[in-house]
């Protein structure tokens, strides 16, 4: 199940297991058959964790998602809810507690499980609305960093950034700083940080205070990490509002992965066999899981979707010569020997089969016109072409009323390329979204502006264009087949975070202090002392390991163009990466966006 | 967009930026389809049913998953859970691939005792778990009431255990607590604080402190945001002097309000708020357009009923207008109120000026409404403007490229498209839009005017046979006083 974990240079499945572990022994505390009551959010990052069966051999009978109103009935002794500490979920349980049946016999006992951290200010709640004494047990889930793949780790939380950048609220902060003691509990100190950004400083302090706070906390584990890289989102706004173009940073583009799985519309994928249930198409999406358990998702998932179509029609090419090999098995001993290979092949050709229907989902629209004159704009932007006017696609678009998130992240972009709108630009592009869209949007409008993304242009400096040459953001030879630089994962446009990550292990941040200056935040070093016995003694030609932790979110294409670092042959580095939330910057943007009312059509 | 696809295939070609697109598209797709072919012929010789993957249910969710685990044991509460053991064997068997016992990690054994991040620490009390209730009196805690210092009850309240605030009597006190509780960064733990202090200190006074302590008071400003507490944050904002924020603020509340007049009154009182110059504008313009809108749905509702109205007999109203934004509630106007007097307030010059809507704005709109009622007079007279001397003339703000585009999207048909399409200044786009929407007589005129020979005889395949079209470009074709360019 979770092989997949062990596959990278750090084995991830260690923080598997001590979060299965920690499950367990909450189960067992309460004693006799239980329910689950689940916040349905959490139930993806859970599902990375443990599956059903775990849980049932610790006496779990039964599930359900929570929601206002009686609870179904269910003979089992312990109703555990399973919550964020949110304030309106704490609603939904008062609710629930109160509707449950005095009478009923047996009594069933109630607990809570707060994930990732209780909250006193929910158990204030919950105490307001006289329910608090109903519950036995109230324990905290310290499911801080989650493991997703070999090496990749995140909070999944999804109000990480707006917390962070918007209401200044550091709670998201304090769990990064957890979520980084438990990895050094685990794969030993990091003895060098290094970061940029307030907020990268604030999780250095943390680590650091807590680390003096409990001096027992010095573990005597080698240490598998060498640096650790903390680099606030909004050091670098511009990468997440791009359009991604690796092949799972379309697919999240497009159909938007949560917790490792994906759902694509069903008509790609045919029913297995033909002639049975072929009238009865199958109407539900098609899920799929998504990680680098699946060889030839891991090979093609970080590749620019150009050069995917090449690899998939060659693997299709040998798939099929190797079953052609049946015809020419004629003795017992080859036949037998084909057999054995059955199974591995048949798995290589349904992953062939789905990543063929993917590719061809995804090329339907990246060869629309639409996806074309959007790509444009953005390339011209990043390459600094005209940010200083309004721009007449992004106009077009507003004119029909195109998904206004759309329309965001091109304003946004182009008010980052340009170091703040001029006031006339902002004024217009203002008037136009909130006359088309509805004045209400003003508010969302204001939130973009307090995160830095939307902002008239202040000091009358346009800094971008002195960023992108210092720090090369724009490569004009990038090879998409053969890629020789990470600008191929936005086909042109190298992420300005992993140029950060790129430059530090070579030649070092003092060869761009000027730029280092010109974005937000700090930057800083500092070191955690080893006992000397720990300390490495590097073998000629061992790579090192940093981790990189993303605070406010990451995309995908980031992590393909930080992977492709990893496996440069004279990279020397070998990167695993750590994040609030995998983000895109749709799902970005709307995290920013005020929640409105639907509109009643 | 205004520039011309001719221009911006030269633009690609010359310019160092790159297309995305396949290089060899038909190469690249046949490809594509050919993999698919082949993966598909496979599956005759292959039997699916061992497969030896993990068990997956259609939806993709492997079985005995989490989520697909809800949906079973949810749908059939009733039933015992045995019966669906064959199912759920797949998922159990590989768990048993981990032995219970195979890490001894868990997150509590790694900090018992040290970092006390531990959930079980807090049932080492050997009694059930009491949250901090603060409001009970010291007394109460016997068990824990030996006089913690602020740093130790923050540093307990991290650890989920139970402190008592209520010792904290000073304001001194109370602030030493407030900035170890901020310098332990646990927004948990400053959020209890905060509504420890909220709860025994005037109101001025913590104010005033937290003035001094912008994390403490983000950290409230959000606490009372969530929990609704309107009117402390709107007095905290105002003490702040924060007027925007509070502006904004209190507009947000217009969301809550579901009742149309309230809401038009709720907004009016907005008015007068502290926004910016530029926002003020807005949310005036926000009140201005409910107003109209209230007075338009309640007109139109009434001329439905009636059925008197041919326009709304033939095209009944898909919903109300009611807080729809301005650009639908014109495209509403200009297809329901068009031919009104500018003096009404549903007609749509009287909207254009009131709101001070760009020309360019205007005309898409319009001719989007007219050109789905398909009434092409009125899309003609969009367009036609008049000099002093009386000619009439065409001019578009929008580009006729894009008008064409609007009215085929309406099904306009050919010989009004034909109209437009003839307008388009660029050559190479007329000839574009011309052949795509088979507008023959502006090909066939664009060829010779470009004196175009081979041109004109190739497009003769692509005109019915015998058809005036035909006749027409063997006419020019014989034409002797043409020059031709080859």
């Amino acid at each position: 199940m979770a092989a997949h974990l062990s596959s990278g240079r750090v084995n991830l499945t260690a923080l598997r297991e001590a979060g299965r572990r920690e499950l367990r022994e909450f189960l067992d505390k309460c004693a006799g058959s239980k329910a689950i009551v689940w916040d349905e959010y959490l139930t993806g990052p859970f599902g990375l964790i443990a599956q059903y069966s775990l849980l049932k051999e610790h006496e779990v009978e039964k599930m359900f998602t929570l929601k206002p109103g009686r609870l179904p009935q269910a003979d089992v002794k312990n109703i555990i809810f399973f919550v964020r500490p949110k304030l309106e979920l704490m609603d939904i349980i008062t609710d629930n507690v109160l509707r449950e049946d005095r009478g009923r016999s047996p009594q069933r006992d109630f607990h809570i499980l707060f994930v990732p951290r209780r909250s006193l200010l929910c158990e204030q709640w919950l105490k307001e609305q006289g329910v608090l004494g109903s519950f036995i047990h109230r324990e905290q889930y310290s499911l801080d960093l989650i493991p997703f793949d070999g090496d990749l780790l995140s909070m999944e939380s999804e109000s990480a950034f707006k917390e962070c950048y918007l209401e200044s609220d550091q709670t998201s902060l304090y769990h990064a700083a957890k979520g980084l003691m438990t990895l050094q509990a685990l794969y030993g100190t990091i003895p060098q940080i290094f970061g940029k950004g307030e907020c990268a400083r604030h999780v250095a302090n943390m680590m650091i205070r807590m680390k003096r706070e409990f001096p027992g906390s010095q573990n005597s584990i080698f240490p598998v990490f060498d640096t650790l890289l903390l680099l606030d989102r909004n050091v670098d706004l511009l990468t997440p509002l791009a359009t991604q173009l690796t092949y799972e940073g379309l697919i999240d583009e497009i159909y938007g992965i949560q917790n490792t799985y994906v759902k694509l519309p069903p008509e790609k994928f045919a029913p297995k066999k033909q002639g049975e249930g072929g009238k009865d198409l199958p109407t539900e999406p098609k899920k799929l899981q998504l990680n680098s358990a699946e060889e030839l998702y891991a090979e093609i998932r970080d590749k620019n979707f150009n050069a995917v179509g090449s690899v998939l029609s060659k693997k299709a090419k040998i798939i099929s010569a190797a079953f052609e090999e049946r015809h020419h098995a004629k003795t017992v001993g080859e036949i037998k020997q084909f057999v054995s290979q059955l199974p591995h092949m048949q798995a290589a050709r349904s992953s062939l089969a789905n990543h063929t229907s993917i590719a061809e989902l995804i090329k339907d629209i990246t060869t629309s016109e639409d996806f074309f004159d959007n790509l444009t704009v953005e390339q011209e932007f990043m390459s600094g072409i005209d940010t200083d006017k309004v721009n007449n696609y992004i106009e077009d678009c507003i004119a029909q009323k195109h998904p206004l998130i759309k329309i965001l992240r091109l304003v946004c972009l182009q008010s980052v390329c340009n170091s703040g709108l001029k006031q006339k630009v902002l004024d217009h592009y203002k008037r136009e979204i909130l006359q088309t869209y509805g004045y209400e949007h003003i508010l969302t409008l204001n939130n973009l502006e307090k995160a830095g993304l939307l902002k008239p242009q202040t000091s009358g400096r346009n800094n971008y264009p002195t960023i992108r040459k210092t720090l090369r953001l724009w490569m004009d030879d990038v090879n998409e087949q053969n890629p020789n630089d990470i600008s191929y994962v936005y086909s042109g446009y190298a992420p300005l975070s992993v140029r950060l990550a790129q430059l530090l292990a070579r030649p070092g941040w003092r060869s761009i202090e000027e730029v280092l200056k010109m974005l937000p935040g700090p930057h800083f070093e500092e070191r955690q002392q080893l006992p000397t016995g720990l300390q490495k003694k590097r073998q000629h030609g061992e790579n090192r390991v940093t981790l990189v932790f993303f605070l406010g979110g990451v995309t995908y294409a980031e992590i393909a163009a930080l992977r492709f670092l990893s496996q440069m042959e004279d990279g020397g580095t070998e990167y695993v990466i750590a994040t609030t939330k995998l983000i895109n910057g749709t799902s970005w943007i709307k995290s920013l966006m005020e929640k409105l009312e639907p509109a009643p059509f | 967009m205004s520039r011309a696809r001719a221009d911006e295939e030269e633009y690609w070609h010359s310019s160092k930026f790159r297309a995305f697109t396949f290089d060899d598209e038909d190469d690249e797709l046949s490809q594509l389809k050919e993999s698919k072919r082949a993966v598909n012929s496979l599956r005759d010789i292959v039997d699916d049913d061992d497969d030896d993957l993990e068990r997956v249910s259609w939806s993709g969710e492997p079985v005995g998953s989490i989520s697909w685990s809800i949906k079973e044991t949810a749908s059939s509460s009733t039933s015992s859970l045995e019966g669906r053991d064959s199912g759920l064997q797949k998922g159990s068997s590989s768990y048993a691939a981990f032995p219970k016992q195979v890490s001894s990690y868990s997150l509590s054994s790694l900090f018992k005792g040290e970092l006390c991040l531990s959930l079980s620490a807090l049932s080492d009390t050997g009694v059930k778990n009491y949250a901090p209730e603060l409001r009970r009196p010291k007394a109460e805690y016997k068990d824990y009431s030996s006089d913690w210092s602020p740093k130790d009850t923050v540093r307990r309240m991290q650890r989920g255990k139970v402190c008592s605030l209520e010792r904290f009597r000073s304001l001194q006190d109370k602030l030493v607590l407030l900035d170890e509780a901020v310098a332990g960064h646990d927004g948990n733990v400053i959020t209890a604080v905060l509504i420890f202090l909220k709860r025994t200190l005037r109101r001025e006074i913590l104010f005033r402190e937290l003035e001094v302590r912008q994390v403490a008071l983000c950290h409230l400003i959000h606490f009372l945001k969530e929990a609704g507490e309107q009117k402390l944050l709107l007095d905290l904002l105002r003490f702040l002097d924060r007027t925007e924020e509070v502006a904004l603020s209190q507009y947000r509340e217009h969301l809550n309000i579901q009742d149309v007049e309230k809401r038009r009154e709720f907004l009016k009182g907005c008015i007068g708020l502290p926004f910016s110059a530029e926002d003020t504008s807005h949310i005036q313009d926000h009140y201005t357009l409910l107003e109209r809108q209230i007075i338009i749905e309640a007109n139109d509702r009434h001329l439905e009923t009636a059925g008197q109205s041919e326009v709304f007999r033939k095209y009944p109203r898909k919903a109300s207008i009611l807080n729809m934004p301005l650009v639908t509630t014109l495209f509403y106007s200009c297809f329901y109120h068009y031919t009104e007097a500018e003096g009404t307030f549903s007609s749509p010059t009287n909207l254009k000026k009131t709101f001070k809507i760009p020309d360019k704005q205007y005309v898409l709109t319009a001719l989007a409404a007219r050109a789905k009622l398909r009434a092409w007079d009125d899309v003609d007279a969009l367009f036609t403007t008049k000099n002093w001397l009386g000619y009439t003339k065409k001019k578009a703000p929008i580009g006729f490229h894009r008008v064409v585009e609007i009215l085929q999207r309406n099904n306009a048909p050919v010989q009004v498209l034909q109209e437009y399409v003839r307008l388009v200044e660029d050559v190479e786009t007329r000839l574009n839009l011309a052949t795509k929407y088979k507008c023959h007589d502006v090909v066939i005129e664009t060829y010779k005017d470009l004196k175009d020979r081979i041109q004109l005889t190739a497009y003769k395949c692509k005109v019915e046979r015998g058809s005036a079209e035909e006749e027409k470009i063997n006419s020019i074709l014989n034409n002797m006083q043409i020059r031709w360019k080859n």
